[in-house]
């Protein structure tokens, strides 16, 4: 088989496996998203054990993947170098907050949730898209 | 506190985890979903869409294998059977929150996978930063949102 499908059919499966933990976890519900997020109401501390045993879990997967010298299907690991702390990042983080606690959705679960999708989920999915779009025009000052 | 539920979200966490792990293993990528999606829809870079598209159907098809299976694996708050909740609000809300999500995680290079599972799995100090700003930013917006303006409803 080409290298190219083997990418391919393994994106998939990351896809897949993540799919399968969003909605095993329940965080394709944005009110047990919200419940989290309501400190002061009845608080829901599912997002805490989701967010918990993925950082937990992939901690010690990238400590055992990162030893090898390249990745199986690719020429080398891509890793992200920035080290700066800068506005574009704690703006974009917080703009981002905002919209995640006014819907309940961030990316992962609003595009897992396709299956289910309604008028209010199709417009979060076209406004995000917008977003990025909007995003990539405003340019990175040096 | 409903252990069913939290148990649940530790299973969840552990595959989402080892999704990360295995796209990293296998492509050498993070598994950041806006980054993932956001540079197939505005970029569509030549030689490096197939993968991201595969990877969002299969981030479809997860919800999908668990409705086939009955829906008996979901963990929708107060329905047990069903896979996928309701959305919080109507189209307007949806709108404003669509956008600032788009635009915060196109700005600030990532959302809760890319920064949070991710880089605090790599002890990224902006990704730290990152995710405790939007976690803060949203447990704002929840209470004024909830017990500003809905007055503790």
């Amino acid at each position: 088989m080409k290298t190219e499908t083997l990418k391919t059919i393994m994106g998939y499966v990351a896809g897949l496996i993540f799919g399968l933990g969003l909605a095993i976890s329940g965080m394709t519900d944005p009110a047990r998203v919200l419940g989290f997020l309501d400190v002061a109401g009845a608080w829901d501390p599912t997002l805490m054990f989701v967010l918990g045993g993925a950082v937990i879990t992939n901690f010690i997967g990238y400590r055992l993947v990162l030893r090898r010298p390249n990745p199986v299907f690719g020429e080398h690991f891509q890793l992200p170098t920035r080290q700066d702390i800068d506005g574009r990042l704690i703006g974009g983080a917080a703009l981002f907050g905002i919209g995640w606690g006014l819907s309940g959705y961030c990316p992962g679960p609003a595009f897992a949730s396709i299956a289910g999708l309604s008028g209010p989920l199709l417009a979060m999915l076209v406004a995000m898209v917008a977003g990025w779009f909007l995003a990539r025009a405003i340019p990175a000052r040096g | 506190m409903d252990w069913i539920a939290s148990l649940q979200g530790l299973i969840g966490g552990v595959l989402i985890g080892l999704s990360a792990t295995w796209l990293m293993a296998t492509l050498g990528r993070i598994a950041g979903i806006s980054g993932i999606i956001g540079t197939l829809v505005t970029a569509r870079p030549t030689g490096d869409s197939a993968w991201r598209l595969a990877f969002v159907l299969g981030l479809v098809s997860g919800p999908v294998v668990l409705l086939l299976a009955g829906g008996g694996l979901g963990n929708v708050a107060g329905a047990p059977g069903e896979v996928i909740g309701e959305p919080a609000g109507g189209v307007p809300l949806m709108l404003l929150a669509g956008l600032l999500v788009g635009l915060g995680t196109g700005l600030g290079s990532g959302c809760t996978s890319g920064h949070g599972v991710c880089g605090l799995s790599r002890l990224s100090v902006r990704s730290m930063v990152a995710t405790a700003t939007f976690l803060v930013a949203a447990i704002v917006t929840v209470f004024v949102v909830r017990h500003v303006i809905g007055g503790g409803a």
